[in-house]
């Protein structure tokens, strides 16, 4: 049997290979898992529920079907045993969904999600769930009801947001596989800012249906993983259509991980966007940024600049379609159906007053914030000014990808414009805040794919740097096959996966000994 | 465009169904209005001739057959529910006493 410890910094397709191989089962690989979750996330907390019973109940299934043999062996999914984690957005039978709020703490959803049914199918055993900006809101995690999660890379530091639980699991060897959603950014600054993969596939290319829904124009469910590969296995797990989510789509996305398999970009046209990189960029992220294209340039792919003007209006328009979608949306938190219920201190028990009780209660600042600024785009006589203006922007971003993609195949930009900063430094400055998704917000707002891998550590602190490639719509694949090509000429130049250069994290010494197996 | 004060977030507060303090009313319209202030400049963005997008890839005419599907059961339906009696959920009264 391999060292726990190596067992765990596998990527997902070597522990699917490991797997069905027999090197290895499914519950030495969960157990591993368990173990780190407990003797790590006390200082992480990229968990908020841990669901050990019923991972090892899955992983012992898929052991036994492996040990029997057989056509039920044979028809096992590649990923079959291979842990997962799951952002605790997305609905989940038999553990709490939370959404980061306390309006649904201790809420248990009584279905499941489309993409937890796809997982339950593959058999993968599910970790548990991870914490979160309060209903994605957010970049650094700090918004979650449930204390912030911390940066793998520096404790002291955000782990970005919302996603900031499922991708530092991921980056602190807690699990192979996460999953997220992204509204603005969620999946791929929180993958920029710990040094791992995030993908938002294209809008439609995954099933929303049993994602709490923050923006629904504008949210997607996507991977979050260790490698570019792993990230095209779980799409391809995750994705399809689904008559249960209205704006599903129903063209086949099942060409990712073969695209991610090819390791070619020679003659592919790779666009430089113009405005998203340059003034307003930390020094050592324009550095890294600079790095790849270089590699990029020397693997054969031409590098043209691309000018999208109008995405200089997408984070202003982003800030008002949102919160126009967020405070419909959570209309339906009324404290009658489900969730928090809290009564008026005195004065009559009408449901107007127990409804403004139990929303001032429930809901943190920044969820208040969105839906009074919705509230606000929405009212009558701001409506043209505010929601139709911005939904015209929206139309300008595309056309503005529109003309980048006849000029490129692919385009690139730093994910995020800082490395990760410190925790309490932008929380009393939603502004700042909402800048550092500056960059990731166009892709969503013209539904087109992204993916962010690690390009690097900048210079200045040490810290991540998330380098991102954006693709037309329903061309998920094109971002596989780039983001493989050049996450292997960089881990050539490193030596090795960025991750191996984090610091380690020790288990406190208290902890350690309720560790079960306690290796090393 | 008009800028956001106290009295427009009290109000707001009262559409959307959350009680505030008046500290919070305070600090809420001070960071509202530095909010409202960055995002103005998207209403001269884009002039008449530019159609507005509601969402991102337009599909048409997504319909399923009219046949019930998995429906929840009352006790699923209300296994979330701060309240209910009798296969429903309890709601505080809708009208005041007075």
């Amino acid at each position: 049997m391999t060292d726990t410890n190596e067992l765990i910094r596998l990527s997902a397709a070597d522990l699917a290979a490991k797997l069905s191989a027999g090197d290895v089962t499914s519950v030495e690989v969960t157990q591993a898992y368990l173990d780190r979750i407990a003797a790590v996330d006390g200082q992480v907390n990229a968990f908020l529920h841990v669901n050990a019973e019923e991972a090892l109940a899955v992983a012992a299934e898929v052991d036994a079907i492996r040990a029997a043999g057989g056509a039920a062996a044979e028809e096992l999914h590649e990923l079959a045993g291979v842990p997962i984690a799951v952002k605790d957005l997305i609905v989940t039978i038999g553990q709490p969904t939370t959404a980061g709020s306390k309006i649904l703490e201790g809420w248990h959803s009584p279905y499941d999600a489309t993409v937890i049914k796809k997982l339950r199918a593959a058999k993968m055993p599910i970790l548990g769930k991870t914490n979160l900006d309060e209903f994605a809101m957010g970049s650094s995690t700090e918004h979650s009801a449930y204390g912030p999660t911390r940066n793998p890379w520096d404790l002291e530091r955000i782990p970005g947001g919302s996603g900031g639980g499922s991708a530092a699991a991921v980056a602190a060897f807690e699990a192979p596989l996460a999953l997220g959603t992204d509204t603005g950014g969620s999946i791929r600054q929180p993958g920029a800012v710990t040094g791992t993969v995030g993908v938002k596939p294209t809008y439609g290319a995954v099933s929303r249906y049993g994602a709490i829904a923050m923006a629904s124009s504008l949210d997607q469910i996507g991977p979050v993983s260790r490698t570019v590969l792993d990230s095209a296995l779980l799409q391809e797990v995750i994705g399809g259509h689904d008559p249960q989510d209205s704006t599903s789509l129903t063209d086949p996305f099942d060409n990712l991980v073969a695209a991610a398999r090819t390791g070619n970009v020679e003659g592919m046209k790779i666009g430089i966007i113009k405005e998203l990189h340059g003034e307003g960029y930390q020094a050592g992220v324009e550095n890294r940024f600079n790095e790849s294209l270089e590699l990029l340039k020397d693997a054969g792919a031409e590098i043209v600049e691309v000018s999208c003007p109008n995405f200089k209006y997408a984070l202003g328009a982003y800030y008002l379609i949102m919160p126009s979608e967020v405070s419909s949306n959570l209309a339906k938190f009324d404290g009658v159906r489900f969730g928090l219920r809290v009564l008026p201190k005195e004065g009559p028990m009408t449901i107007e007053r127990v409804m403004g009780a139990t929303r001032a209660a429930g809901f943190g600042d920044e969820v208040k914030r969105r839906i009074i600024l919705g509230t606000y785009a929405l009212s009558a006589g701001y409506y043209d000014a505010y929601y139709g203006s911005a939904q015209k922007v929206r139309t300008l971003i595309q056309r503005d990808f529109d003309a980048a993609f006849a000029q490129a195949d692919v385009l690139i930009s730093p994910t995020a414009p800082t490395t990760a900063f410190k925790l309490g430094e932008k929380l009393n400055d939603p502004l700042a805040m909402y800048l550092n998704d500056v960059a990731t917000i166009p892709a969503n707002m013209a539904g087109v794919p992204g993916l962010s891998l690690p390009g690097g550590l900048a210079d200045e602190d040490g810290l991540p740097v998330g380098i991102q490639l954006l693709a037309p719509a329903r061309e998920d694949a094109r971002l596989y096959r780039v983001g493989a090509v050049l996450e292997s000429l960089l881990e050539e130049k490193w030596g090795g996966p960025l991750l191996d250069r984090a610091p380690e994290l020790q288990a406190p010494a208290l902890d350690a000994a309720n560790t079960v197996g306690g290796s090393n | 465009m008009a800028a956001i004060n106290r009295d427009d977030v009290a109000h707001l507060a009262r559409l959307a169904h959350i009680e505030m303090s008046a500290e919070e009313l305070d600090r809420m319209a001070g960071e509202l209005a530095v909010i409202v202030d960055s995002v103005k400049s998207v209403s001269e963005a884009a002039g008449d001739d530019v159609p507005a997008t509601s969402h991102p890839i337009p599909l048409s005419n997504v319909f399923r057959e009219d046949v019930v599907g998995h429906t929840f059961t009352a006790e699923q339906a209300l296994s979330g529910a701060p309240d209910a009696a009798e296969d429903r959920f309890k709601v505080p009264a809708i009208l005041d006493e007075d």
